[in-house]
């Protein structure tokens, strides 16, 4: 004799199952969208009128305009894992092996990796934030009806800038770390500048130097890409505009990590 | 009787389940300015992005200087908009730019100009206006009406045939209001331009009007003159000139 109780549990197990698919479903669609505005990217790229003018404009705003955030982190950053590792390798008398360890771990993770993040957040939001106020402010629109091409004009000019301008930071990071390293390997002992570099150069081979700054290229398109994605799709109102800002760090910090893995993994089979 | 510029034949458009349009019909002619009023929400705004493109109908023809805007190639599309200007509810000026870079920006895709020719056209566009000494101002500096003069000028600068205002004395003050009206009638008198003017503002529409459109659930419901539609026998029609 049927109870009933055979449909509430089917009802239970439909309802559970789709509270499960759903964000999975819209995981997917999200990056489904954002591959399909990467290609838009790709095909606008080659076409065009090519927009040099804002190109430079962009590379300076959002380049130059980071660099003394990007400086700063990278300062501290090559002092504070300097004084960390220290007691570390002291125990085990290595503590010449200092500028190796700094400049391996900077070159190759930390710098790309830390760099990356704060430009996310800087630039990225900050991408995300502007071309949604542009959407509410009906800015696009007025490109749009005045026959010229917005995506070309705003998307394709910000993700140039931003994947060529997060290798030349990360580099200048890099550098601006390791004199940081220099600094906080003088405070408890003494070695000049010359030696120092010599033996950060000395631990760092082709392959240290080489997938670390074409990682910072992809690190950067994703973050420009990223950023353009939610500023350019947002939706109207303020709200959309802090929503666009918010989504476009939190994913762009993660599509960091996770190509930072795939880099990894890549790299790995050539060493 | 000048020659259709515009026509909208039987547009549908939703929103979910909100049915804006809902089969509207109108045509504009050279020359002549059209206002199209109705109550906030009733699809007037909708309307103009249809007939540019801005937004796709679920139904219906838009038409512009003969060409279907629904059939047209991006490339095409963006030829026959060069021939309409658009004044945004919020003058959509270029916050990152000059008044004066506003203005240079939809000449971008003209023949090349040189420096002079194109200063000269800035300052033609911003003296129509009345504004000609905020050229190198930031759209930050300039109150809500200088902001709508400045986009009247950055629409007017490539001449075109028909302006489309949407709402152009929306959140201004009644002498403000009155000086943009005048001034939307003194363009369609100096370039011979056809208009179709959003709004709700009664003094508005009886200073710009040729011919006027009423919208009620997303279909024209009345048209006419002002002075016809101000007499109307319909109660409804009529509370709107009250």
């Amino acid at each position: 004799m049927p109870t009933g109780l055979e449909n509430k549990s089917e009802t239970v197990a439909v309802s559970s199952s789709a509270y499960f698919l759903k964000p999975v479903k819209a995981f997917f669609e999200e990056v489904t969208a954002i591959t399909r505005f990467a290609f838009r990217f790709f095909k606008e790229l080659f076409m065009p009128r090519y927009e040099l003018k804002e190109l430079i404009r962009q590379s300076y705003l959002l380049g130059y305009k980071s660099l003394p955030l990007i400086a700063v982190t990278g300062f501290i950053m090559g002092i504070v894992l300097i004084i960390q590792s220290r007691p570390t390798l002291a125990s085990f008398g290595a503590e010449s092996w200092l500028p190796a360890m700094v400049s391996v771990s900077i070159i190759r993770e930390m710098g790309p990796a830390i760099a990356a993040l704060i430009f996310a957040g800087k630039v990225g939001s900050g991408i995300a934030a502007e071309l949604a106020s542009m959407k509410v402010t009906e800015q696009i629109d007025a490109m749009e009806v005045s026959g010229i091409n917005p995506f070309k004009y705003i998307v394709v000019t910000r993700i140039i800038a931003a994947t060529i301008m997060l290798p030349v930071l990360v580099i200048l990071s890099d550098a601006i770390s390791l004199y940081g390293g220099f600094l906080a390997v003088n405070l408890k002992g003494d070695i000049s500048l010359h030696l120092y570099f010599s033996q950060v150069f000395q631990a760092l081979a082709f392959t240290d130097i080489f997938p670390a700054f074409i990682k910072t290229i992809f690190f950067g398109f994703a973050v420009g890409l990223i950023g353009c994605y939610y500023g350019y799709n947002s939706a109207h109102g303020t709200e959309g505009v802090g929503k666009a800002a918010n989504q476009s760090f939190v994913y762009g910090s993660i599509s960091i990590f996770v190509l930072d893995m795939m880099a990894v993994q890549i790299t790995s089979f050539f060493i | 009787m000048g020659t259709t510029v515009a026509e909208i034949k039987d547009i549908k458009k939703s929103f979910g389940s909100n049915n804006v349009l809902a089969g509207l019909n109108l045509k504009v002619e050279s020359g002549e300015n059209l206002v199209v009023f109705g109550k906030s929400g009733s699809g007037k705004s909708v309307l103009i992005k249809c007939l540019v493109g801005l937004l796709e109908p679920d139904e219906g023809t838009a038409i512009l200087f003969g060409e279907n805007v629904s059939e047209l190639k991006e490339r095409e599309l963006n030829l026959v908009r060069k021939k309409v200007g658009f004044l945004f509810q919020s003058a959509a000026l270029y916050d990152s730019m000059t008044v004066r870079e506003n203005l240079e920006f939809p000449l971008r895709d003209l023949k090349p100009k040189t420096n002079e020719e194109t200063d000269a056209l800035i300052i033609e566009a911003l003296t129509n206006v009345g504004l000609a000494d905020a050229i190198d101002k930031m759209p930050s500096e300039l109150s809500g009406g200088m902001r709508k003069r400045v986009g009247l000028a950055r629409t007017l600068i490539l001449k075109p045939e028909l302006i489309l205002y949407d709402e152009p004395t929306t959140g201004l003050d009644p002498i403000t209001s009155k000086e943009i009206s005048h001034l939307i009638l003194d363009i369609q008198k100096k370039y011979n331009t056809a208009s179709i003017i959003i709004t709700h503002d009664v003094e508005c529409a009886r200073i710009t009007s040729n011919r006027m459109i009423i919208i009620k659930n997303g279909t024209a419901i009345a048209e006419g003159t002002f002075k016809e539609l101000a007499e109307s026998t319909d109660e409804w029609v009529r509370s709107f000139f009250k």
